[in-house]
């Protein structure tokens, strides 16, 4: 008959199912189909997993050294200078002197780019910025060392890769840092705007009448507002930071997710699985968790890509225009505005529009095989 | 029976209208391909009338579509086969001849007549479009032939519905309306799919009664497409009966009906629900009561949505159930029935007395409430909607456990579970699935399980075996019947299947428009029905026959 099920597991012992749900296991086999998405997901991860790293690939102090038979970190501690027989409170790993002095007593291992993004160049060959040390002949890229070609210190590893900035700063090391700066910061907003914004947009499909009315009647009014002048204001008053700006543009972000959140839990309060739990006696804060929450989360997690790419954006803007992060911290935005001001150093600027353009593309593409894996319509193969 | 259908002589010698040859339908998705038709062959004569009886995945619904090509090609096609209308091979007509046919010389009724039509057009915009693609009648002209077909088809006032939106129209006239279009243009073949599922008992009879009209007076063929042998037997002259994608048998309507060849057919026709209720126990003690109860919406208007008069959905209704006994409530869709049943399980708001076990619960709150339902439980109508697809079914049953016994521990909940799957006649193992791998009548049998497992005392049925194959709502019936007597349980069973009423109840409450019409115990409403709206919902139900009677609505 049609009631009698066949399965051949044991009795008792659940059968193995994967960590995934049936339907997850779809949804990331409709994933891996896109292909460029997937890819797209990979190359991103890769490069935020090595910019996590920054300070093991482009810093100017060596990862490792030994000096007089004992091991030294110096990416990790500060060494008072007067260890190497110098004065400065903290060494200046960089300078001949010291330089010297720990290669004559043992040895050290330095990151591929010798610099970090607050260090200056002081052996830049004309006045900066400089160009990329491949656009320059052998003898012009070390003519600012003292010895020029013969000079120990004109190695790979502290030419600069992509030029040097305005101030002489290191481009290639300045892009690492804020990469990873640009894409935590894009990652902490969107998160926390998803948790404010599903949990209002959760309280208000959920409850509906009177709280639904006055949320929305506030949202609307909150969204109206100047969003970009009121930044500028804030941002005027309070002390720029990663935190502060975290916290101004969370102000008006979550308001996004609140919408499509709502939509979904009016939809689905009225689901018969929904009636069914609440006749059941279910309260109202689990049948949201477990009954409505997965629902709306299709919607949500569709969004995030897109919501990522966007406040990374609106933070290069703040930093252009001079609101954003404090001066000296790495950011792209601050390097385009450089890169407007020194239209003859074209390195400038179109290393930042690859880094923008590159990196948002990656978040589009992801995107977009997200949706691809949450829409029930779309059939692979 | 008495028949008024004149059934042509079954002539062997005409030549058939239409001739479905070793067709076979396949569909291709996500690299797999299933054959949802297997070479199907079958005939139509002119003004005949064949049927297609199937269960729902039989393929009788794609095997019609095909005829016109209506199918999401290219994911679908067809291996093999040919349609041979007028002696062209349909299958292989170029597009533009069979747009000639389409609408034209075949035309189509479907099931759901609000999604057929085009709610933003008039209903005589929507007929004259096709009077003016096909015959190029405009103005005037198509406005009289409007009437006329509007008139044919039984419309009251038709000048009056002219500029009508289908919104404005109840399911029956919209049906009629469909089937207005169809006839048109004078089709040798109407097809019509399932057209009266979607609709209420005594409007399904009066469209068939039209249906048997219209085909002659036009002299028209008609392929009827039902999963309903009531139909079949009183509608068609020839029946082939579909299973899995193949014809498995076909013939006379009578020889099929009285003689069945293959195993399915007489397993088909074995499926109506049957049975008797257990007999009631006045010594019981009584589980539910409820007296004078209304549940009214308020109709607001004006600036400050000031109160101008209420929807009375259920309008004063009393009633009593004792343990071991079923209420039955019946009526058609808008009378109130499902209101009734959900402001007893105190999942609406209502107002009059409600008695449960000896509380009154007519104004618990939702906190007060938790405490008495898992002695209350609801199964509700549509087992695909009523299981969250993200939980596995032992999650699904085991979640009012949480709520009601949260002392027991995993190993206890999981006793449980496996003890309810087996009163429902599921194999415990299935408890790690998840609902889409089961079919609708086991899902039916979960959503039952997750009411059982709670040992309730009063059960709220809310249509359970409507979403149901034939064959399935017997077993569910018989299912609901043994747990009954095993658990000396109280049920409120709403539908408007009187077959399924009339093989649970011992009590029937006819209701309309929120109020009670007559009231019974079941044999003395079945048998000797005072009312006339009673008697009209008798003769629809159980001899598809539509009483002229100001109580029936069109």
């Amino acid at each position: 008959m049609e009631a009698q099920a066949t399965v051949t597991t044991p009795a008792g012992a659940p059968p193995r199912r994967g960590w995934l749900s049936p339907t997850n296991r779809r949804r990331l086999q409709k994933f891996k189909a896109n292909r460029r998405g997937y890819w797209s997901f990979w190359i991103f991860m890769v490069l935020f997993v090595l910019s996590l790293f920054a300070e093991l690939i482009a810093n100017d102090r060596p990862i490792i050294a030994s000096y007089k038979g004992e091991i030294l970190f110096p990416v990790l501690v500060d060494y008072p200078e007067e260890k190497f027989g110098g004065f400065l409170a903290t060494t200046d790993y960089r300078s001949s002197f010291i330089t010297d002095e720990i290669e004559a007593n043992g040895w050290m291992v330095w990151p591929p780019i010798r610099y970090s993004y607050l260090t200056v160049n002081s052996n830049i060959p004309h006045s900066a910025p400089t160009a990329p040390f491949w656009l320059m002949d052998t003898e012009q890229r070390c003519a600012g060392y003292p010895l020029g070609q013969e000079d120990p210190g004109c190695i790979l590893g502290n030419l600069n890769w992509l030029g040097t900035d305005d101030q002489a700063r290191d481009v290639a090391a300045r892009i690492i840092y804020g990469f990873r700066v640009s894409v935590l910061f894009g990652l902490a907003l969107t998160i926390a705007s998803a948790v404010i914004g599903v949990t209002a947009g959760a309280i208000q499909g959920y409850f509906g009448g009177w709280t639904d009315l006055l949320f929305q009647r506030f949202i609307e009014i909150w969204s109206s507002m100047p969003v970009l002048y009121i930044l500028l204001i804030i941002a005027a008053i309070l002390p720029p930071g990663f935190f502060v700006l975290l916290g101004i543009m969370l102000l008006f972000s979550w308001v996004g997710f609140v919408g499509v959140v709502r939509a979904e839990f009016l939809r689905a309060r009225n689901f018969e699985y929904v009636n069914a739990a609440r006749a059941l006696g279910v309260g109202n804060w689990t049948i949201m968790f477990r009954h409505l929450l997965p629902n709306a989360m299709v919607a949500t997690l569709t969004f995030l890509p897109f919501i990522l790419s966007g406040s990374i954006a609106t933070l290069t803007s703040l930093d252009f225009l001079g609101f954003g992060m404090p001066p000296g911290s790495p950011s792209l935005g601050e390097m385009i505005a450089q890169g407007k001001n020194n239209l003859q150093a074209p390195w400038l600027g179109l290393t930042a529009f690859f880094t923008m353009s590159i990196m948002l593309s990656l978040l589009i593409f992801i995107g977009e095989a997200v949706r691809d894996a949450f829409d029930p319509r779309k059939t692979f193969g | 029976m008495p028949s008024t259908l004149a059934r042509p002589s079954g002539d062997a010698m005409t030549e058939p209208l239409l001739s479905v040859r070793d067709l076979s339908v396949a569909f291709h998705q996500g690299g797999t391909t299933s054959l949802a038709v297997d070479r199907v062959s079958f005939d139509i004569k002119p003004g005949e009338v064949v049927a297609l009886v199937g269960e729902s995945g039989s393929g009788k619904s794609v095997t019609a579509n095909s005829m016109l090509r209506l199918l999401p090609y290219p994911s679908a096609s067809h291996p093999s086969g040919e349609i041979l209308f007028g002696g062209h091979d349909l299958l292989k007509a170029p597009e533009q001849a069979l747009r000639q046919v389409r609408g034209n010389q075949i035309t189509m009724i479907f099931q759901e007549p609000m999604t057929s039509l085009n709610p933003l057009h008039t209903i005589e915009k929507q007929i004259g479009e096709i009077l003016d693609l096909h015959q190029g009648i405009t103005g005037q002209a198509a406005r009289s032939r409007i009437l006329g077909l509007l008139n044919q088809v039984g419309i009251r006032e038709p000048e009056k519905r002219l500029q009508a939106y289908p919104h404005q129209l109840s399911g029956g006239q919209r049906q009629r309306v469909m089937i207005a279009m169809a006839l048109a243009n004078r089709p040798k073949l109407l097809i019509a799919d399932e057209p009266t599922t979607a609709l209420d008992v005594t409007v399904q009879a009066q469209i068939l009664e039209l249906l048997r009209r219209l085909k002659g007076e036009h002299g028209m063929s008609m392929l009827f497409i039902t999963h309903d042998l009531g139909i079949v037997r009183k509608f068609a002259d020839r029946v082939c009966v579909m299973t899995k994608g193949k014809i498995v048998e076909s013939g006379d309507v009578e020889s099929v009906f009285v003689n069945p060849q293959h195993p399915y057919t007489r397993h088909l026709l074995a499926s109506e629900p049957r049975g008797e209720p257990p007999l009631a126990d006045p010594a019981k003690p009584v589980v539910m009561e409820g007296e004078d109860i209304r549940v009214w919406f308020p109709i607001k208007a004006g600036f400050l949505r000031k109160v101008v008069d209420h929807v009375k959905a259920v309008d004063g209704v009393s009633l009593s159930l004792r343990a071991g006994e079923t209420l039955g409530v019946v009526g058609e869709s808008g009378s109130g029935k499902t209101t009734l049943g959900l402001a007893l399980a105190r999942l609406i708001s209502s107002e009059g007395r409600i008695a449960f076990i000896g509380n009154n619960i007519a104004n618990f709150s939702f906190t007060q409430m938790r405490p008495l339902r898992d002695r209350l439980q609801v199964v509700f109508q549509d087992p695909y909607g009523s299981l969250s697809p993200r939980m596995s079914v032992g999650e699904i049953i085991a979640e009012g456990l949480k709520v009601h016994e949260p002392a027991l521990s995993a190993d206890e909940r999981d006793e449980r579970v496996r003890w309810a799957l087996t009163e429902v006649g599921l194999d415990p193992e299935t408890r790690w699935r998840y609902p889409h791998e089961f079919s609708g009548g086991q899902r039916q049998r979960i959503a039952i399980a997750r009411a059982m497992v709670l040992k309730p005392r009063f059960v709220m049925l809310d249509e359970p075996t409507s979403a149901l194959d034939m064959t399935v709502q017997a077993q569910v019936v018989d299912l609901l019947r043994d747990l009954q007597k095993k658990h000396d349980l109280a049920y409120l069973f709403i539908s408007h299947d009187l077959k399924v009423v009339k093989a649970l109840a011992n009590h029937v409450i006819v209701m309309r428009a929120g109020k009670v019409v007559e009231e019974g115990p079941a044999e003395r409403i079945f048998q000797a029905p005072e009312k006339d709206y009673t008697k009209a919902l008798m003769a629809a139900a159980f001899n598809l026959e539509a009483v002229d009677t100001a109580a029936v609505s069109q």
